[in-house]
């Protein structure tokens, strides 16, 4: 019996040793910054002149002083609210499609999912120029339709849409998650319903759908994090121009933060980006019970 | 051809016909619209390796042109000789290389400990590494900054790229602890029976067993750090620091008009998340698959 004790107990200290990288790096880089974040946040310090306490001097500047920032912020939702639904009801009907016993669909999913795994500076690099006026690839295919094109990143009205454009270059990311989702519906449940005469529209809105649920309620998540963080792409193809049209709320944090120095606003408007994506998430959650669908408790997988 | 064959196989069966015709109709539509797809798809790439090609005046021509007139190879080179490309290399390799070895070693640590080890705060803690997989890296961003360039003087160094790697990643240790608790605890108790600790399980049971998720995880590394830019920009200054893609964005400064140049030197910097994704495909999308279904 002793022995036994001391055996959980050596489980118990190796548990938290284990533990220990994570809970350490929790502690340095997670908990204690969030912490020191809010209390900068109070502050003005430019790194090099001692740190000023301005109180909700900071704060009051976001709202009411400086004009970029709801500016920004408004930039991203708008830019969300495009890009979000567009690769959920286009993943959505790849994938559908992609779900036919069709030949080569190893292949087809290959093509499709490439782009999702190339980010950063190189992707940004070719849609620059992917989105030139006179000689990019979009108006080149555009004029064989006899459309000219518009001055894509140079202008106020199409900077946003072309980077949401330029997003669902990545759709397949999405796709490949809904097929892998659709494979797991029983087919058991579309037998049952084909003896019932139902429809191809009742069978996708009755079944496929509601089974899909959980996994399109986790992509939209995702959706709204990844998407309220944008900076490559905008600080490499516009730097947010022209004229702020596209100065997305991370490339104004950045400015604020390692361009201006200005420590403690930046701090606010990490503060206020994480409000926002946590207000975001809560409210899908609110709603997850009236269209997301859990099989029961007894889940099969 | 296959469908033309089912057909006139097909049983008198009004109702089989018809479930044969509407089949039918999907294939025709999923092959139209998932092959028109594919060219928008692939139509970038091809693109950018052709102006790659190109000679300077005809990637300026009106109308543009899919082929070059001739292909000239030489721009790789020049390219890759205008921006200090092995150093840059090298760097993106050293940082990529270190963190991809520390978020790997460090999270399937820790996952064994949420996994299988009985201990006071276990599941209070899990919750927390699920609540920060959540969590936007901003709020950490600037007192982390401070703390690594001002209170450590890491500045214009790669250890603020490196050292938080071997702190665990809290997505890994999800993906990982999901994974071996699929893994039959009779195994753990067959080794202790056989005289083996609780770490000889992890190192000798579930780690080899674990393959490949600790593969997917270690692809999901390194196409994070190889891409990164966000943070290279911030703590490296000095050009003999620089990684690929602040390498990158500096030839841009100079040489932001010579666009074959810049698509030779961009499609280079893709080419090892190319190359990984086509020979590690199906753990790729297997990894993505536990991502998605949380």
């Amino acid at each position: 019996m002793l022995s036994g004790l001391t055996f959980r107990r050596r489980e118990a200290i190796l548990g938290w040793v284990m533990a220990s990288p994570w809970l350490l790096g929790f502690l340095a880089f997670t908990l204690g910054p969030m912490i020191a974040s809010l209390v900068l946040s109070l502050y003005d310090w430019d790194l090099i002149s001692p740190a000023l306490l301005v109180g909700w001097g900071n704060y009051r500047e976001f709202f009411v002083d400086d004009p970029l920032s709801l500016h920004s912020l408004r930039i991203t939702l708008f830019y969300s609210l495009m890009a979000i639904p567009l690769h959920l009801v286009l993943g959505v009907i790849l994938a559908m499609l992609l779900n036919a016993k069709i030949k080569g669909q190893s292949v087809i999913r290959t093509v499709y999912y490439l782009p999702a795994v190339l980010a950063g500076v190189a992707v940004a690099m070719l849609w620059r120029w992917i989105f030139s006026p006179d000689f990019g690839l979009l108006n080149l295919f555009l004029s064989y339709f006899n459309i000219e094109g518009p001055n894509w990143l140079g202008n106020r009205t199409w900077v946003l849409p072309s980077f949401v454009i330029m997003s669902l270059w990545g759709v397949g990311g999405g796709m490949v998650i809904y097929l892998a989702g659709l494979q797991g519906i029983p087919t058991d449940l579309y037998e049952a319903v084909e003896i019932d005469g139902a429809t191809a529209f009742r069978r996708i809105w009755h079944i496929t759908l509601p089974m899909l649920s959980p996994v399109i309620f986790f992509q939209l998540i995702m959706g709204v994090i990844s998407s309220m963080q944008i900076f490559t792409q905008a600080f490499i193809m516009t730097d947010g121009g022209p004229g702020n049209a596209s100065l997305f709320y991370m490339l104004y944090l950045y400015r604020q933060a390692f361009e201006y120095r200005n420590m403690g606003y930046a701090s606010v408007l990490a503060w206020i980006l994480f409000l926002c994506i946590l207000a975001l998430t809560l409210l899908l959650f609110r709603t997850a019970s009236a269209w997301v669908y859990y099989e029961a408790e007894t889940q099969r997988t | 051809m296959n469908t033309a064959d089912s057909m006139t196989v097909a049983p008198p069966a009004s109702t089989g016909l018809g479930k044969q015709r509407t089949q039918l109709i999907h294939r025709i539509v999923a092959y139209g619209v998932l092959g028109v797809g594919s060219l928008f798809i692939l139509a970038p790439l091809v693109w950018m390796l052709s102006t790659s090609l190109k000679t300077r005046s005809q990637v300026f021509r009106f109308p543009p042109e899919w082929i070059p007139e001739q292909f000239l190879w030489q721009n790789y080179v020049e390219a890759l000789t205008l921006l200090p490309f092995e150093i840059f290399l090298l760097n993106t390799v050293i940082i990529t290389g270190l963190s991809v070895a520390g978020e790997l070693v460090s999270s399937a640590v820790v996952a064994y400990a949420f996994a299988r080890l009985r201990w006071a705060a276990r599941n209070t803690l899990f919750i927390v590494v699920l609540a920060t997989m959540m969590l936007p890296r901003q709020v950490t961003l600037i007192p982390t900054f401070i703390l690594f360039t001002r209170v450590f003087g890491w500045k214009d160094t790669f250890y603020p790229l490196i050292v938080p790697s071997f702190f665990a990643v809290p997505f890994f240790v999800f993906l990982l602890r999901q994974f071996y608790m699929t893994l039959p605890f009779e195994l753990d108790d067959a080794a202790t029976i056989d005289g083996c600790s609780k770490f000889g399980v992890f190192l000798r049971i579930l780690l080899p067993l674990s393959k490949p998720a600790l593969a997917a995880v270690a692809i999901f590394s390194f196409q994070f750090h190889w891409n990164d830019f966000f943070y290279p920009l911030i703590y490296l200054f000095d050009k003999d620091k620089f990684t690929l893609a602040l390498g990158l964005r500096f030839f841009q400064g100079n040489y932001g008009t010579d666009w074959h140049y810049l698509m030779a030197a961009s499609l280079v910097v893709m080419l090892p998340v190319i190359l990984v994704f086509f020979f590690a495909q199906r753990i790729f999308i297997q990894g993505v698959v536990y991502q998605g279904f949380k």
